[in-house]
């Protein structure tokens, strides 16, 4: 494309990346670099665990060892699994008060705005750093309604019992090589319950960061929203810039019961040198509601496909998906809807975004099983490609074994127009906030779904994505 | 003064303009006609910048050089460009739009809110329908509407000097009439020149020209005042350009 003349370089900010700072590292146990069964045991040790729990891990780890690593999608091939630190313990205990949370990590989370955050608009907050949880509160009327939000080793020992029957179940160890290596290593993540017909009315948040290099972060979390009853959960990550690749592999199991819902929102936006690879599942029972908002900014690589299964009749599941490829980024993205039942609807719209050299992919699997009568499905698929070393793939798969359904598919991919940059620019815009209004129109489906502050924080990402764009 | 001397244009190494000189002062209207294909247009993107346009020869505004200058730049100094085409921009709701506009060109801001109030009286004396400004910048406009946002987008924007660009082609007599008297009423108020390209005399009833250029094969092939523009439509460019 001919870029607008001429460019002026001192108006360009190239300051990317706002969350690549570090801390020092204190941290009060380090597991060594690689894996074999003694780190998998090692973690259950220190963490105490019921027997069980020790016996999945170890099952885990071997069917990590057996399975292959993915081939069909984002190259794998540079992840070094000797080079990784499984486990790393930053402080001794969750804390209640940020106060009491080591001055360091304190401050990290300061810098990342979440206590001030945490005061304006949330309900409860769970804050990850390294491999558990540091920091968790949840609102006293909350707490007084019966409903659970802490950190999945807390869950454990407290909650023994609900843990046992859904943890692993909806997505087994052996479901594939990633999900296999998080059920041995896993640490922290959230778990949350809501009781029957309650309403939590304030979203819940849990923030992740990554702060030594090499490290793998593994969090599992399982959130249980029963009868009638709603939530939402939104999570953040970052992490420094490193030379070196980080490992974050997450497994997320969510079961929706009837009438209940649940939505479940991540602006992934993690330092280009994580993997990020993630499974996430969600079992929707008679008129649940599911919804995956996903948001992916950062990373070196993601692999993520939220999945809802509906299971009962009228259930419904959504998948908004928008994922931002830059320099040396591969999104591979998208999302899965199994119709188990009859009248179960579902959405997916999906939005990528490639610029600087950068690759999206859409990936995604609709499937109505016999039986699912008058299922209902439509899938949006919009590409935006900002220049011509950029690239965007869409890999669609329907399966349908029911003859009464409907199946509807739109797929679009644009390249960002020469006559929208120029009708923008005679307004007095600048190439890269003329870029940035394009772009945010173009998500403006998805950003219109997130609370107020996330759709700023989104557009004011993309919007500094943009600035380092031109020249 | 927009001030433009000898200028030559060429797009994709096809020569449009053959050198033209012109002049607007602050205040006064300028109206460009010529038959399809003379050069009008271009003249228009190029005075604006469009990249896709290959210039040679010196655009001045108010003694500064602009000729190299990019869309945007050339904009914070003053000129606008009323576009015969609109582009749509998807998602970007007008509102945001033009109060991004107003921010880019006012040091002292009022409130959004007075901003938005100001905004819906300014739509409703151009007959724009208020509920357009919660929608997406042209998504899904009526040509009319589309010329309408045009004017609206002017009036927020506050230029020194404006290019229209056939803001009556598509337009019904109504909405022709009340963007000629807007345009006329701003331009004498504000003193902005106005350089208004179009086929026709209608829109000059309204918004009167102080000087009428003819174009022809991308030259200057005559100039004369209102009087020109009634016989151009009269008797046809063939008999007045000879």
């Amino acid at each position: 494309m001919t870029r607008f003349v001429p460019v002026k370089s001192d108006k360009v900010k190239l300051d990317d990346y706002k969350y690549g700072f570090s801390m020092p590292e204190h941290y009060v146990y380090k597991s060594e670099e690689g894996l074999n069964e003694e780190v998998v045991l090692k973690i259950s040790q220190m963490k105490g665990e019921p027997l069980w729990m020790t016996a999945f891990r170890v099952k885990s780890y071997e069917q990590f060892l057996k399975k292959d690593m993915p081939k069909w999608g984002a190259d794998l091939s540079t992840i070094d699994f000797n080079k990784v630190h499984y486990f790393v313990r930053a402080s001794d205990k969750t804390e209640k008060n940020w106060e009491d949370v080591p001055k360091e990590i304190k401050e990290t989370y300061d810098r990342l705005g979440i206590p001030e955050a945490e005061k304006k608009l949330l309900g409860g907050v769970k804050a990850q750093y390294e491999s558990e949880v540091v920091y968790g509160s949840l609102l006293k009327r909350f707490t007084d309604m019966g409903i659970i939000f802490c950190g999945m080793d807390e869950a454990l020992v407290k909650y023994p019992k609900i843990v046992q029957e859904y943890f692993g179940k909806l997505i087994p160890p052996g479901d594939n090589k990633f999900a296999a290596l998080n059920s041995a290593v896993w640490s922290g993540g959230s778990f949350i319950y809501v009781p029957k017909n309650t309403k939590v009315d304030l979203p819940l948040q849990a923030y992740f960061r990554i702060n030594t290099p090499n490290m793998g972060q593994f969090e599992r979390t399982l959130i249980i929203v029963d009868e009638g009853a709603s939530v939402h959960y939104v999570e953040g990550c970052t992490a420094p810039i490193y030379s070196t690749d980080s490992l974050h592999s997450a497994v997320v199991e969510i079961y929706v019961k009837k009438g209940a819902r649940c939505r479940y929102t991540t602006i992934q936006n993690w330092s280009t040198n994580v993997y990020n690879l993630v499974t996430k599942r969600a079992k929707v029972e008679e008129e649940g509601v599911m919804e995956w908002i996903d948001g992916n900014l950062g990373s070196k690589i993601t692999m993520k496909y939220p999945s809802v299964f509906l299971v009962g009749r009228k259930a419904h599941g959504e998948i908004l998906s928008v994922a931002v490829a830059g320099k040396g980024q591969h999104q591979d993205a998208g999302g899965k809807c199994v119709h188990l039942a009859p009248e179960t609807t579902s959405r997916i719209i999906s939005k990528s975004i490639s610029l600087h050299g950068g690759r999206a992919s859409y990936r995604g699997l609709i499937q109505m099983n016999k039986g699912a009568k008058n299922a209902r499905s439509k899938v949006v698929c919009d590409a935006l490609i900002m220049d011509d070393i950029s690239r965007s793939d869409t890999y669609p798969v329907n399966k349908v074994y029911e003859s009464q359904t409907t199946l509807e598919h739109e797929a679009t991919v644009s390249k960002i127009g020469e006559e929208q940059l120029f009708y923008l620019m005679s307004r007095g815009f600048e190439e890269h906030e003329a870029e940035a209004m394009i772009v945010n129109g173009f998500i403006e489906p998805i950003s219109k779904e997130l609370p107020m502050e996330y759709s700023v924080e989104l557009n004011r990402l993309i919007n500094m994505q943009m600035e380092g764009s031109v020249g | 003064m927009l001030k433009i001397t000898n200028l030559e244009v060429k797009v994709e190494d096809k020569q449009i303009l053959n050198g033209i000189d012109l002049e607007v002062k602050p205040g006064e209207v300028v109206a460009i006609m010529g038959l399809n294909g003379s050069g009008k247009s271009t003249l228009a993107y190029s005075l604006a910048g469009h990249p896709k346009y290959e210039v040679m020869g010196k655009i001045e505004m108010d003694g500064e050089n602009i000729t190299e200058m990019s869309p945007n730049e050339r904009a914070e100094k003053g000129l606008f460009l009323a576009n015969q085409h609109p582009v749509a921009i998807y998602g970007l709701t007008v509102n945001s739009f033009l109060w991004q506009i107003y921010k880019k060109r006012n040091k002292e801001k009022s409130s959004i809110l007075d901003f938005r109030k100001w905004l819906e009286t300014q739509a409703q004396a151009l007959d724009f329908n208020p509920e357009l400004l919660k929608r997406g910048l042209n998504d899904g406009f009526s040509g009319g509407e589309k010329k309408k946002l045009e004017i609206l987008q002017l009036l927020v924007f506050n230029p020194k000097y404006v290019i229209l660009d056939e803001i009556d082609s598509g337009l019904d007599v109504d909405a022709l009439t009340k963007i000629a008297k807007t345009m006329a009423a701003v331009a004498k108020q504000r003193q902005i020149g106005v350089l208004i390209i179009t086929h026709y005399n209608r829109i000059l009833k309204f918004l009167k020209a102080d000087k009428v250029v003819v174009i022809e094969g991308g030259k200057v092939a005559k100039i004369g005042g209102p009087e020109l523009a009634v016989e151009i439509e009269n008797n046809g460019y063939k008999e007045e350009v000879k």
